[in-house]
C-alpha cells in the first residue's frame, strides 16, 4: 500500500469515529443527562415556562434530530450559545484561546525539552545509582497530586515570597510574560515525573538493540552512540508521544488557569462544570475529541513516513 | 485394590526423591517479589491503608470524625497530631477516614475498568473480523473524548456521590487495558497450545477463558494497580471541581478546603491529606513496577 492510498483511508475512517463521538455525547448529554430545562427553571415552573425554555434549547426536536445537530457542530464549530453568558460559544473559544496558548505551548514545549534532556542523561547512566534515583524521585513527583503542587506554589512563591504574580492576566506580549512565570514553571514540575519516565523507556528500548552493540563493537563513543543512533531512531515514539499531547493543550491546564486566573479555555470549561452548562462543556468535548482525531491521523502518517515497517502491514 | 497400591507406591517415592518439578513463571514470580525489599514494603504498606479502610467502614476507629476536639484551626502539636480544622475537628481522624474513600474509589473502579477492558479485548482479539472492528472503533471514540471532560459528563449525569464516582472513573478507564489485552489474545489464539485445545473439542468459551486468559493474565495486574492509583488521584481532581463524595471527608474534600485556608497560613489539612496519598500513591506505584519485572521479564529495570 503506498503512503497515499494509507493516508486516504486513514481519514476516511475519521468518519465513523465522530459519528460514533457525537453519538457517546448525545447519550450522555441529551438521553441520560437530567432534563436542563428542569435544571435551568427549579421546582416551581409552570409547564409553560418548561415547554417554552426547552424549544429555546431545542430539546423538543426529536431525538435524530439532535444528534445530527451534534455531528454538525463537529464541523461548522457552531455550538450555539452558553446558557450562563448568552454568548455565542464560538466567540468565547475564540477569545479564550489566546491566553490558553500563551500558556501551555511554552510550558509544553519546555517541559518536552528539558524531559528529554534529562532522560537522555540518565539512561547514559543506565542501571547505576545516578538512574536509580532518577527513577525513584520521577514516581517520587508522580505520587503527589498535582493540586498540591499548584497549592503550595502559588502559596509559597507568590503569597509569601512574592516572587510572581498570584494571580490575573494581561493580554499582548510581554504583558501577560508575568502571569504565566509561576503556572509555566509547575506545569513543568508536574510533567517532569511521567514524561521522563515515558522517555527513559523509550531510550532503553533502543539502548538493547543490535546495531548498538554493533556500534560499540566498531568502536564508537558511548556519546556518538547515544546521540546520534540512539536519539535519532528513539524520535519515532517521542514524536508520536509529542504529537498525540497536543490536542489536549487546547483544554490547557484546566486547574491552573483556574487557580491563576488565567482567560482561558480551561477556565470557561471550568465555569460550565460549575454551572452545569451544558453546551459549553459539549462544545469542549467536541472540540478537543475533533482535534485528538485530526492529531492522531497526523501521528499515524507521520509514523508510516519514518518507519516504512508499519505501512507493509 | 490395585488403584490403591498404586497410589501408595507415589507417596513412599515423593517422599524420597525431593520434587524437581519446574517452577511456573507465578511461582517465580511471586518469590522474586518476596525478595525485594522494597516490594515487600510497599506491599505491607498497602495492606496497612486497606486495614485503615475497612475498619474505619467498620466503624471500628475513625467514626468520631465530626466530633469537635479543640480550638478553629489549632496548629499541628502533641494533643493534635495534624492540628484542627475550621470546625475544631481533628484533622488525623480525618485523614484515616478519608483513606476509606481512596481505598474504596481505587478498589471498585480498577475492578469495573479491568472487567469492561479485559471483557472486550479479549472477545475482539479471539474473534477478529467484524466484532473486532466493531469494538476498535468504540474504543477509538471512547478514547478521543478527553477523560477528564467524559469524568465530568458521567458524574453530572449520575449525581454527586461515592456510586456515580466509582462507575464514571471504571468507565474512564479501560481502553487501555483493553488495547493490551486485545493485542495478546491476537497473539496467542494460533498458538499450537490453543490449536491443541481445539483439537481435543474445546469450545470457544473454554479455550479463551481456561488456556489464553492464564496467558495475559499478568497484563491485567500490572494494568490494575496502575488504575487503582489513577483512581485515588482522580478522586482528589474531581472533589476539588465540586463531583466527589459529599457529606464525608476524603482527601480531595480536605485539599479542597486548603485553598481557602493557605491565606491563613493553615498547611496542616493540605499537609496531611496530601501526605497520606502519596505514601499509598507511591506504595502501589512501586509495587505495580516491581510486579512488572517479575511478570513481564522482557521490560525488566525499564
Amino acid at each position: 500500500m503506498n503512503l497515499w492510498q494509507y493516508t486516504l483511508r486513514r481519514l476516511l475512517y475519521i468518519i465513523p469515529t465522530i459519528l460514533g463521538v457525537a453519538g457517546i455525547i448525545f447519550v450522555i448529554f441529551n438521553l441520560v443527562a437530567p432534563d436542563p430545562a428542569l435544571i435551568m427553571l427549579g421546582k416551581h415552573a409552570s409547564v409553560a415556562q418548561i415547554a417554552e425554555l426547552r424549544s429555546e434549547l431545542g430539546l423538543d426536536k426529536p431525538y435524530w434530530a439532535q444528534y445530527l445537530d451534534i455531528v454538525k457542530s463537529a464541523f461548522t464549530f457552531d455550538f450555539g450559545r452558553s446558557w450562563t453568558t448568552k454568548q455565542e460559544i464560538l466567540s468565547m473559544i475564540k477569545r479564550g484561546a489566546i491566553p490558553s496558548l500563551t500558556l501551555s505551548v511554552p510550558a509544553f514545549f519546555l517541559s518536552t525539552v528539558i524531559s528529554i534532556s534529562i532522560s537522555l542523561f540518565v539512561s547514559f547512566y543506565r542501571g547505576k545509582w545516578l538512574d536509580k534515583s532518577a527513577v525513584f524521585i520521577c514516581v517520587l513527583l508522580m505520587s503527589v497530586t498535582s493540586l498540591a503542587y499548584i497549592l503550595f506554589g502559588q502559596w509559597l512563591f507568590a503569597y509569601k515570597l512574592g516572587w510572581f504574580e498570584i494571580s490575573g492576566y494581561e493580554s499582548g506580549f510581554p504583558d501577560f510574560v508575568p502571569y504565566i512565570i509561576l503556572p509555566v514553571i509547575i506545569w513543568i514540575v508536574l510533567s517532569i515525573g511521567p514524561d521522563v519516565r515515558f522517555y527513559r523507556t523509550v531510550m532503553l528500548d533502543e539502548i538493547y538493540q543490535d546495531y548498538v552493540r554493533t556500534a560499540k563493537a566498531k568502536g564508537l563513543s558511548e556519546k556518538t552512540i547515544l546521540f546520534k543512533h540512539v536519539l535519532k531512531n528513539a524520535m519515532i515514539p517521542i514524536v508520536t508521544f509529542v504529537v498525540i499531547q497536543i490536542p489536549f493543550l487546547i483544554l490547557g491546564a484546566l486547574l491552573l488557569e483556574n487557580f491563576f486566573s488565567i482567560p482561558g479555555l480551561g477556565g470557561i470549561t471550568l465555569n460550565g462544570i460549575y454551572n452545569s452548562d451544558f453546551p459549553v462543556i459539549k462544545a469542549m468535548t467536541i472540540l478537543t475529541a475533533m482535534a485528538y482525531i485530526i492529531f492522531s491521523v497526523i501521528t499515524d502518517v507521520i509514523y508510516t513516513l519514518v518507519d516504512p515497517r508499519v505501512r507493509l502491514k | 485394590m490395585a488403584h490403591t497400591s498404586v497410589q501408595s507406591v507415589d507417596e513412599i517415592s515423593l517422599e524420597k526423591i525431593p520434587s524437581r518439578k519446574s517452577k511456573s513463571l507465578w511461582d517465580q514470580a511471586m518469590e522474586n517479589i518476596f525478595r525485594d525489599k522494597m516490594a515487600m514494603t510497599s506491599l505491607i504498606i498497602v495492606g496497612i491503608y486497606a486495614l485503615i479502610s475497612i475498619l474505619s467502614a467498620l466503624g471500628v476507629i475513625a467514626a468520631d470524625w465530626a466530633v469537635e476536639v479543640g480550638p478553629s484551626y489549632a496548629p499541628p502539636s502533641g494533643e493534635f497530631l495534624f492540628g484542627t480544622d475550621i470546625f475544631g475537628r481533628s484533622v488525623f481522624t480525618k485523614m484515616i477516614k478519608g483513606t476509606e474513600v481512596a481505598m474504596s474509589v481505587g478498589l471498585v473502579a480498577a475492578c469495573i475498568s479491568v472487567v469492561i477492558g479485559v471483557t472486550l479485548g479479549s472477545i475482539a482479539g479471539y474473534f477478529g473480523g467484524k466484532v473486532d472492528e466493531f469494538i476498535v472503533w468504540f474504543y477509538t471514540c471512547f478514547q478521543s473524548i478527553p477523560t477528564i471532560m467524559l469524568l465530568v459528563a458521567l458524574s453530572f449525569v449520575m449525581g454527586r456521590g461515592l456510586v456515580s464516582m466509582y462507575v464514571a472513573l471504571g468507565l474512564t478507564s479501560w481502553v487501555n487495558l483493553c488495547r493490551l489485552i486485545r493485542g495478546e489474545v491476537m497473539r496467542h489464539k494460533d498458538r499450537e497450545y490453543v490449536q491443541a485445545a481445539t483439537a481435543l473439542g474445546g469450545g470457544h468459551a473454554r479455550k479463551l477463558i481456561k488456556h489464553i486468559f492464564p496467558n495475559v493474565s499478568h497484563l491485567v495486574i500490572i494494568s490494575f494497580s496502575l488504575m487503582f492509583q489513577t483512581a485515588i488521584k482522580t478522586e482528589v481532581i474531581l472533589s476539588y471541581l465540586g463531583l466527589g463524595v459529599q457529606g464525608r471527608p476524603s482527601w480531595g474534600t480536605m485539599i479542597d478546603d486548603a485553598k481557602l485556608e493557605l491565606a491563613r497560613g493553615v498547611w496542616w489539612q493540605l499537609g496531611a491529606a496530601t501526605l497520606a496519598m502519596m505514601i499509598v500513591v507511591l506504595s502501589i506505584n512501586l509495587l505495580g513496577d516491581a510486579l512488572r519485572d517479575a511478570l513481564d521479564p522482557k521490560l525488566k529495570g525499564k
